[in-house]
């Protein structure tokens, strides 16, 4: 599977769902390219903007979709990657605002 | 002006790592920077532990400015600390 595959696939389930890919493309391509590095490396994708620790449980909650890509759209318009946006966010009728780490830092070791 | 001093920690990944990277170089400002992702073992856990100490959440990209810690890609701080606006 390449980044232009896997772009299909999730463009295809996850923009019913409300998650668009951000309209900036060679970001979402890299973004795509780095979650399957990270597929090779730890086995499963991992968010690219975190740090795994190679441990699926441990990393159960940065396996993109993470579980704060829900609320971060919510309140933001877009996940904490800006690789998936709200509709809204796409179409600059929210700012768009850095997206603060939703993650509790007793995850993070 | 003196050159600042400039160090970043990053993932090879991540797209905010790369946008500050970006930003740095169109600022033709030097820096150092360090893939922790790609670290193993124990130099791995010693760059982890000088993230945490400059940084408890512990996530990316952490930038330091002459001292001045930033959390992630905040392009008008990062402009700020280098006394570019």
């Amino acid at each position: 599977m390449n980044a232009e595959q896997l772009y299909e696939q999730l463009k295809k389930t996850q923009e019913p769902k409300g998650f668009y890919f951000n309209k900036d493309l060679a970001l979402v391509m890299d973004l795509l390219k780095a979650l399957l590095v990270n597929k090779e490396r730890y086995g499963y994708m991992s968010c690219p903007c975190r740090l795994a620790q190679g441990d699926r449980k441990k990393d159960g909650d940065i396996l993109c979709p993470c579980f704060y890509r829900g609320p971060d759209v919510t309140e933001f318009g877009s996940c904490y990657c800006a690789l998936y946006v709200s509709r809204d966010w796409n179409e600059g009728r929210i700012p768009h605002v850095y997206v603060p780490e939703r993650r509790p830092p007793e995850k993070m070791w | 002006m003196t050159t600042p001093d400039v160090k970043l920690y990053t993932l090879s990944t991540c797209s905010h790592c790369k946008s500050t990277k970006n930003l740095l170089n169109e600022c033709r400002v030097a820096f150092h920077s360090v893939d922790i992702d790609l670290l193993t073992g124990e130099k791995r856990q010693a760059l982890i532990d000088e993230v945490r100490q400059l940084n408890p959440n512990c996530t990316f990209p952490t930038i330091v400015i002459d001292g001045k810690v930033i959390v992630g890609f905040k392009e008008n701080e990062i402009r700020k600390a280098l006394g570019l606006s």
